[in-house]
This record gives C-alpha cells, sequence and structure tokens, in this order.
C-alpha cells in the first residue's frame, strides 16, 4: 500500500499501479474495508502474468494493457431497447446493471416479499447486519485472493455487490435474472461487478448472469466475479451468459462450493471478444455433492475467449460431469483448460470431463489442455479432448439427401452446439440463444433456414 | 432409367466393383443379392457418390444423363434414394429439421414451392405414424440413440417424404423383426408404380417375400455372376451362395 502515492487520479494506461489508484478513488464500505486493503496489497504483489506464466500461456493481457481503462463510467443510462434486457417467457427477479451502474428502472421486482422465509435480493451497501454477516462470512472465502490475480483485483476495487439469499428448505420458484449492459462511451471504462449468491440446506434456486451489450464498437473492460455457496442438500442452477460485442473485455470469474449433497447444474455460454477469460471453480467440499459443467464457447473473426475450469473434488462420493465444446471460425482462437483434482479422502469420486471442439478454418485454433491430478486410488475419471472439422460421414449422409454442402455444414456446427443447448432445463434460455446462434453461423439465412 | 456398363470401383486403392453391368427400367424391382464382402453395399455408396468410392472404369447413365458427374447432393435431387444399412447419427440436428431441408432441397430444384411448415409438420406426422413410428420420433436428434429398427424406418421415412424415382435399399431388412419388416415392407410396397423403380441389396430372401422382386442378381467377387427372376432368390435360400461361386468358379 506504501508503494501508492495518494492524489488526484488521471486514467492512464492499464498497470497493477495504476488499478490501484482507481481503487482509492472508489469508496469502500466501512464493514469491507479491511478486505478491500487485502486485495489491494495481494493485487500489487502478484506479478503481472506474462506468456510464461502457466495459467495465462495462450491468453495475452495486451488488449487490456494497452487501452485506455481506467476509469469508472458515471454518464446517464442511456435508452436501451427491453429486447437488450428481458428474456421472452422467463419470470423472474430481474436486476439490470448498465456499464455497472444499477438501473433501477429497468428492474423488475420479485413477487415475493422480504421476509425471514423468502428469498432476499439485496445491495451489499443496503445490506442489513444480518445480511452484512452473510457477506462478511462467505465474500471472498468462495473466491479466494489467491484463486486469480482479477479476483484480487475485484475486491479491491469493492464498492458494492449484490446478496443472493435463499433461506433453509426455501424453494425460490422465480429465477434470478443479472443482466450487465454496456454501451458505448467518450471514453473507455472499467465495470466492476460482484455476485454472491448463498443457498442455504435444503434450498433451491436458478441464477441467470447475463452479459451484453448494445451493438455499436465499444470500450470497456467488465471484471465480473461471482460467489456460489450451495449448502447441504441444496441445488442451484447456474447460467452465465457472455453475448458482448465483440470489442468489449471481460476478464471474470464463477467460484462455487458445493456442500453435502448440494448439486449444482451450471451452463456457460461465450461468444468471443478481443479479449475474453473466464475461470470457473468448483469445490467440492462436502461428501456426495454433484455438479454439472457444460458449456459453448464461439470465437470467430480475429476474436480470443480463454475457458479455464478447476474441479477440486476435496470430500468423498463426489460427481462431475463437465461437457465444453467450442467452435471457432476465421482466424479465432480459443482456451480451453480443464482441470479436475482429486485430493486423497475423495474415494469414490466420479468425474468426467469432455471437450470438443469444431475448426472451421485452417486459420483457427484451440488451445485445449484436460488436467487430471488424482490422489485417491478409488475413484472413476474419464476424460478427453478432441479437434476435428466437420464429420464426413454426416456431411455425405445429409447431401445424399439432397442438402447442399454448405447448409449441411452449418446444420452440423449448430447441432453440435444445439446437443448442449438442449439440454438447458430452462427452456426461454434455449429460445433466447437459439437465434443468436443462428446469426453466428451466419447471416445468409438461405444456411440457417433449417435450423430450429 | 439407370444403365450401369462395366462400372468398375475402387476403395482405399482395392477395386471392389469388378465390371457391373445393371440395366433398370421405370417400375421395376430388381433384388440384388450375394455373400458377405460380394459388394453389394460398394454399389449403393458408388451410384449415390459417397467420397472414397473411386470410379475406376465404365458408366452410369440415369434418364440419359451421366450420374457420375453429378455431386451427390444433386443425385438426390434428381430422384436418387440411397437407404443406408447403417444410417449415420447427428446428434443435434433434429429430425423434423433434417427432413424438411431434404424435402425442401428436392423440390426446389423440380421448381416447386417450400412446403410451409404447418404443411409439412403434418405431412410428416402422417407418414411416420404409418411406420409405426411415434410423433415425438421427429424432433429427436437424426437417429439419435434410435434403435436398429427405428433407423431402418426412419430410412423409409425420408423415402417417404422424398419421393424418389429410383431408390437404392441397402440391407434394409437387417436389425428388423417380423413385424417392423411388414411395416417397412408396406411402406416401400405402397410406393412402386410404373414410374419408380427399385434396387433391393439383401443378404436373406425373406425380404423379397415381402418386396417382390421382378429380378435376382447375384453378385460375387464384384460381379453379377448369375441373373433370373424371383425363384433364384428362393434357390439360393435352399441352396446357400457356394453353388454358384463354384458355378462360375
Amino acid at each position: 500500500m506504501s508503494a501508492i502515492e495518494p492524489g488526484e487520479f488521471k486514467p492512464a494506461l492499464f498497470t497493477q499501479t495504476n488499478a490501484a489508484r482507481l481503487a482509492q478513488q472508489t469508496l469502500p464500505l466501512p464493514w469491507l474495508t479491511e478486505r478491500r486493503e487485502a486485495a489491494l496489497a495481494s493485487w500489487l504483489d502478484c506479478p503481472w502474468p506474462t506468456r510464461k506464466t502457466e495459467d495465462w500461456k495462450y491468453t495475452s493481457l495486451d488488449p487490456l494493457t494497452k487501452g485506455d481503462y481506467l476509469r469508472f463510467n458515471d454518464s446517464k443510462t442511456p435508452a436501451l431497447p427491453a429486447s437488450l434486457y428481458t428474456v421472452a417467457g422467463l419470470a423472474a427477479s430481474r436486476l439490470v446493471f448498465v456499464n455497472g451502474h444499477l438501473a433501477p428502472e429497468l428492474c423488475s421486482a420479485n413477487e415475493q416479499v422480504d421476509g425471514p422465509c423468502e428469498a432476499t435480493i439485496v445491495r451489499f451497501c443496503e445490506a442489513n447486519n444480518d445480511q452484512r454477516t452473510l457477506i462478511q462470512e462467505h465474500l471472498g472465502s468462495i473466491a479466494k485472493l489467491e484463486s486469480s490475480l482479477f479476483t484480487a483485483l475485484n475486491t479491491s476495487w469493492l464498492d458494492d455487490g449484490v446478496l443472493y439469499h435463499v433461506p433453509k428448505q426455501v424453494n425460490a420458484t422465480q429465477p434470478l435474472h443479472v443482466v450487465h449492459i454496456t454501451t458505448p462511451n467518450r471514453q473507455p471504462f472499467s465495470v466492476r461487478q460482484r455476485l454472491l449468491v448463498v443457498l442455504e440446506p435444503g434450498s433451491s434456486a436458478t441464477v441467470i448472469e447475463h452479459f451484453v451489450s448494445t451493438d455499436e464498437q465499444q470500450s470497456s473492460f467488465v471484471n465480473g466475479v461471482t460467489e456460489l455457496q450451495v449448502g447441504d442438500g441444496a441445488q442451484l442452477h447456474h447460467y452465465r451468459l457472455h453475448l458482448e460485442e465483440q470489442h468489449s473485455i471481460h476478464i471474470g470469474g464463477v467460484y462455487a462450493q458445493l456442500q453435502r449433497n448440494a448439486r449444482l447444474e451450471s451452463f456457460l455460454l461465450g461468444l468471443g471478444s478481443q479479449l475474453k477469460r473466464i475461470d470457473l471453480c468448483v469445490q467440492h467440499q462436502g461428501p456426495g455433492s454433484y455438479c454439472q459443467l457444460n458449456g459453448v464457447y464461439l470465437p470467430k473473426e480475429h476474436q480470443h475467449i480463454d475457458v479455464h475450469s478447476t474441479v477440486e473434488h476435496e470430500a468423498p462420493h463426489g460427481t462431475t460431469e463437465e461437457v465444453f465444446r467450442g467452435i471457432i471460425d476465421h482466424h479465432a482462437t480459443a482456451v480451453f483448460n480443464g482441470r479436475i483434482h482429486i485430493h486423497p479422502q475423495a474415494q469414490k469420486t466420479v468425474a468426467a470431463l469432455s471437450n470438443k471442439n469444431l475448426l472451421l478454418t485452417n486459420t483457427a485454433t484451440i488451445n485445449t489442455k484436460p488436467e487430471l491430478e488424482i490422489y485417491a486410488d478409488d475413484v472413476r475419471c474419464a476424460h478427453g479432448a478432441t479437434v476435428s472439422q466437420i464429420e464426413e460421414q454426416a456431411l455425405y449422409y445429409m447431401e445424399s439427401r439432397g442438402i447442399d454442402r454448405k447448409e449441411a455444414e452449418v446444420m452440423l456446427s449448430f447441432g453440435f452446439i444445439n446437443e448442449l443447448l438442449n439440454k438447458l432445463s430452462l427452456e426461454p434460455i434455449q429460445k433466447l440463444l437459439r437465434p443468436v446462434l443462428t446469426e453466428w453461423f451466419g447471416r445468409d439465412s438461405a444456411l440457417t433456414r433449417h435450423i430450429e | 432409367m439407370l444403365s450401369i456398363k462395366e462400372l468398375r470401383v475402387a476403395v482405399e486403392d482395392k477395386e471392389i466393383l469388378q465390371g457391373i453391368t445393371l440395366e433398370v427400367k421405370p417400375g421395376e424391382v430388381h433384388a440384388i443379392m450375394g455373400p458377405n464382402g460380394s459388394g453389394k453395399s460398394t454399389l449403393g455408396y458408388a451410384l449415390s457418390g459417397r467420397p472414397g468410392y473411386e470410379v475406376k472404369g465404365g458408366s452410369v447413365a440415369y434418364d440419359g444423363k451421366d450420374l457420375l458427374a453429378m455431386d451427390p447432393e444433386v443425385r438426390a435431387r434428381e430422384g436418387l434414394f440411397l437407404a443406408f444399412q447403417y444410417p449415420v447419427e447427428i446428434p443435434g440436428v433434429s429430425n423434423m429439421e433434417f427432413l424438411k431441408a431434404s424435402v425442401d432441397a428436392a423440390r426446389e430444384h423440380r421448381g416447386l414451392e417450400a412446403l410451409d411448415a404447418v404443411s409439412f409438420v403434418k405431412l410428416a406426422r402422417e407418414k411416420s405414424g404409418s411406420l409405426g413410428l411415434d410423433a415425438a420420433f421427429l424432433k429427436r436428434g437424426v437417429n439419435e440413440g434410435f434403435s436398429g429398427g427405428e433407423k431402418k424406418r426412419n430410412e423409409i421415412l425420408q423415402m417417404m417424404l422424398l419421393e424418389p424415382r429410383l431408390a437404392v435399399l441397402d440391407e434394409t431388412d437387417s436389425g428388423l423383426d417380423i413385424d417392423a419388416l411388414q411395416v417397412v415392407a408396406d411402406g416401400i410396397n405402397a410406393l412402386r408404380n410404373r414410374e419408380r423403380a427399385f434396387i433391393v441389396v439383401t443378404h436373406y430372401q425373406r425380404l423379397l417375400n415381402f418386396i417382390i422382386p421382378d429380378y435376382v442378381h447375384v453378385l460375387a467377387n464384384g460381379r453379377i455372376v448369375k441373373s433370373g427372376g424371383k425363384e433364384l432368390a428362393l434357390e439360393l435360400e435352399e441352396k446357400g451362395y457356394s453353388w454358384i461361386e463354384r458355378e462360375v468358379a
């Protein structure tokens, strides 16, 4: 801390010191000051990742460091079409943030009243004593400072956040839909987001994190960190959708802890951008917990996306089913790193990781690395990663039915992803994503006309 | 309609078909029988244009046009249909969208308007019902997790919707129990007419009790070694293939 001279902050290039200066411009919540300071120290201490840093081997932070992102946006919320933040057919409690600021006029209130028996959604700055205690207990103990440099950054900038609390045995019937919108601004800017979800034993809930932007070219850096605490026997469905405009940068992560017999079903969809990095970390802390970790990434043109997943089996009888698929087009690059770590005490673990990639051109790149580390002897584990082009057998079969080769290619690629979409339990999310993908596959409607 | 002359086809440089000559006229049903490895499936694949099936010689005229010069999808749109012995599974592509894409392509080729979605769904349901397939089956991925019998019925469903002029059925009877065989055969027989021809490839005579052929040809070692009427199939069933192989040796 002493390394930083107080004084007026002038936006400058993205360096650790400059980001720390920006932290000092924000007003901390007094009860979270200590955490911020610890985070700031951690942020400043951590060496800046280079291509030699194992975790950042295939992802360059250059787009971030070359940009002038170190300021928060305080301009007024522009008028935005409802299609940007609503999902047809989805009855949810909706929170909308525009360029990092809550836009109350775009939110839709939870039907349920705040009470001891209901799920509550509250901003950190409005938390009561009980809620503060909850936040103190969980915040930063799921997404630990050492887990990622950018988690430390997020905590060092922390001046607010959202707590979603589902009490014991409560079945929250309405999903929580958190929308983060970015829009163009005169100057580049940063956005920090923090979400803490606490499911008490026996409860269930659905959380959708939806990152989106207006279509215009824009210049923003979003750092979103989400923590999920899934209590004994609780069940959480989690969706994280990254549908931003391709110039916006996102570096963030989802961190989850699963207690005894807890269930987490998680789905990630990421379009590419000039720099996108998402860390997914799941800790099986209680015995018998189950985690389904599915996802899809789709970079094209000159975009990049990096998904790092880490699953820690720290307790026996845990199950992980992880399926990630990527389609990489044009000159885009993707990184998938899937680590499953089975600790000595995690006997009877069943873990399977599958990562399949489809390269649509000779210039598209995927770096995929499944990593299994097993220290228990009575476990069942499987992992596999494949990189392929479209299967000739299937193409021929479709051609033999008169379907044009180009159209068959699009249908097959879409099918490759659609397999995972079909498994989503929320149909409105399937319906939201299908047109997004159809557009991804081609604006030539002749090629996508048969995709449902 | 189809005139195959001295057709020679190689797969990975091994010549499987060593000079096939066959004449098929509209309305006819030709059965191709033969032992395993005789080249029966290769004939179907070569006619449909499967990549990797290299034509080494001979010619195939389809309605006077050079079939071998056409891309596989054009052959299909021109009315050639191959019912696969092992239909391909395509998870993620629904059977319905697959069928609609096929039928639209064929109709477009003939200068017809695409069927609207509602009429198509109705038609597909009706046809699948006639084959004893549940409507839910249309929503599933193409052949994904289908039983052997369902896959074969799905092939026949495609044929019913595409209404080809020449259908090649490759071992359509394999994997079918007797009831399913009856259903499939009824579907095929319903399509028989004076314009449409069939080449029925089968190892066993059983199918030919249901689909009565006009001609039976025996394929052995990449050549047609014997041709005859439907009674030839019965003779094969009784005596097996070895006597023919001995006879031609």
